[in-house]
């Protein structure tokens, strides 16, 4: 598949502090990738790199094979702005006019607005929108320039949940489409509703990049969950915690503490065992870094 | 990339136009003063009328070119639409291009109340085409001020631009002779007044507007702010992409 957006061995310095620490990576075409990382682990270095607001203080950034710092290949990004620097004075139409008119073709005002449920506030200034209305307007404005490659930093913070799901629907559409997404998020669930691929960087590396189950997969843990009234001593329990009558065990082998479950001869009911969640081993992956000099 | 800089000029004026103080802070004071001053004193000479009104719209032209560009590309480095501006596909030229075009026609707009009084209540003449001189005059002249104003914005912080343009701004329009006639200034400000930048850009205008013959030693030092004022902005513009970008 076609590479837009490629790393190599990309360093990034601000002064003595290491941002990236010589990261290689590609974005293909239509690919949906989240990325994950605690705060300060790189994530904006990265994508500023991307989209070019900074340059790699070594190493090789390209975007559809040429440098980001080049407007003409900028031409196929989208990228979204912090909605607390939208132009309060502009109305909302005025504004996605103005960004549209840098991009050869693009969706066209009224469409955007209406894709993103704006439709009705294009004659509204900036500074009388709600702070869910401007984060709809920062979002849309990232896909005004019929992109083949987004940047969404944070898309849906600060929306609510029924805000949240157009959105998602929105991206997921743009991705059926044919286009590809990088996308950051707090919240791990909005990476597993909507990425393929995660890559999880930390203190300016990445600490792992494959598909979300695969991530999920890297922590050996499963929980086992069951409806019991009281639980003899099992082998391998790594935690427990009881919430109504349901029990939940985290567990290295779950196979064998049910065959011991099992020999023990108390009873239970409503046995289920599922993989560990991707904040799980998200937590896993960045808490088990070594101490970094 | 024409339509570029007239996408940037066009929400640029925009912005001014719905947050209009900046404007009226420019033509408010000239226009008093031409109350105060011109009026009841010179008013009845059509000369001196004449190129008071010339003086006073460039002091109002000077106070958005220097104030009003410093301020507003001071703030602009603060906000975070700024670099999302960046990563859109244009290089800098249009920004740059639609903040000089922007300022120019918000200074044209300021400099119309001292224009319409000079009209109205003194005995100022001018001709067409004078008047076009004048105005090309004005514009010449006011250009090492935008180039400062930008200097001054891509510097310092916006509180801080605000006021350094307020430092340089009222003695050089003193010096310059743009509030009193240079001929009534003490001696020591006369010595001083040839070479300030104001100076030359009022001669020019009293030129175009008055037929006052120009001195050679204010207009060559204006050529030598507007070069060196210019290497200033570029030098300003780089420092500050180099600190916050590379």
């Amino acid at each position: 598949m076609t590479v837009l957006a490629r790393a190599i061995d990309a360093t990034r310095r601000y002064g003595d502090m290491l941002a990236l620490d010589h990261v290689s990576l590609d974005i293909r075409a239509g690919e949906l990738v989240g990325l994950l990382g605690p705060n300060g682990a790189g994530k904006s270095t990265l994508i500023n790199l991307f989209v070019g607001l900074r340059r790699p203080t070594s190493g090789t950034v390209e975007l559809f094979g040429g440098s980001p710092l080049d407007p003409a290949m900028r031409r196929g990004i989208g990228m979204t702005p912090q909605e607390t620097g939208l132009p309060e004075s502009l109305r909302v139409g005025e504004i996605t006019d103005f960004v549209s008119a840098h991009f050869p073709d693009s969706v066209g005002t009224a469409e955007l607005l209406a894709r993103f449920g704006l439709g009705d506030l294009a004659r509204r200034q900036v500074g009388g929108l709600s702070g869910g209305q401007r984060r709809r307007l920062a979002v849309a404005l990232a896909f005004a320039g019929k992109p083949r490659l987004v940047f969404l930093d944070e898309p849906t913070t600060g929306l609510d949940v029924e805000a949240r799901r157009a959105l998602w629907d929105g991206i997921r559409s743009f991705h059926e489409e044919g286009g590809a997404v990088l996308l950051t998020s707090h919240y791990l669930e909005e990476i597993e509703a909507l990425a393929e691929r995660v890559l999880v960087v930390g203190q300016g590396r990445v600490l792992a990049d494959d598909t979300v189950r695969a991530v999920r997969g890297m922590v050996g843990t499963r929980r086992v969950s069951l409806v019991a009234d009281h639980l003899p001593d099992l082998p391998g329990v790594l935690g427990a915690e009881r919430s109504g009558g349901r029990i939940d065990l985290v567990v290295n082998d779950p196979d064998r503490l049910v065959v011991e479950l099992v020999r023990s001869g108390v009873p239970f009911s409503g046995l289920e065992i599922r993989p560990a969640t991707l904040e799980e081993a998200f937590l896993t992956l960045t808490s088990k870094e070594p101490a970094h000099v | 990339m024409s339509s570029l800089v007239l996408a940037h000029t066009r929400y640029l004026v925009i912005e001014q136009i719905r947050v209009p103080i900046a404007i009226l802070a420019s033509a408010f004071f000239p226009a008093v003063s031409m109350v105060a001053f011109v009026v009841p004193f010179a008013g009845q000479d059509p000369v001196a009328a004449t190129t008071a009104t010339g003086s006073l719209m460039f002091f109002g032209a000077m106070s958005a070119a220097l104030m009003g560009l410093s301020s507003a590309v001071a703030q602009d480095r603060d906000l975070p639409w700024n670099p999302y501006l960046r990563t859109l596909p244009a290089g800098p030229l249009p920004r740059f291009a639609g903040r000089i075009l922007s300022t120019l026609a918000v200074m044209l707009i300021s400099v119309i109340p001292v224009l319409v009084m000079a009209t109205l209540f003194t005995e100022a003449t001018i001709t067409p085409a004078r008047l076009l001189l004048g105005i090309g005059a004005l514009v010449v002249g006011v250009v090492p001020f935008m180039l400062m104003g930008l200097c001054v914005g891509f510097l310092l912080a916006s509180k801080a631009a605000m006021a350094v343009s307020q430092l340089l701004f009222f003695p050089m329009a003193i010096l310059g002779g743009l509030l009193l006639p240079p001929q009534i200034l003490p001696g020591f400000v006369q010595a001083v007044s040839a070479y300030v930048p104001t100076r030359g850009a009022a001669e020019l205008i009293w030129w175009a507007i008055a037929g006052a013959r120009p001195g050679a030693v204010p207009l060559v030092m204006l050529a030598v702010w507007t070069g060196a004022t210019a290497a200033a902005a570029v030098w300003a513009y780089r420092r500050d992409e180099g600190r916050r970008f590379t």
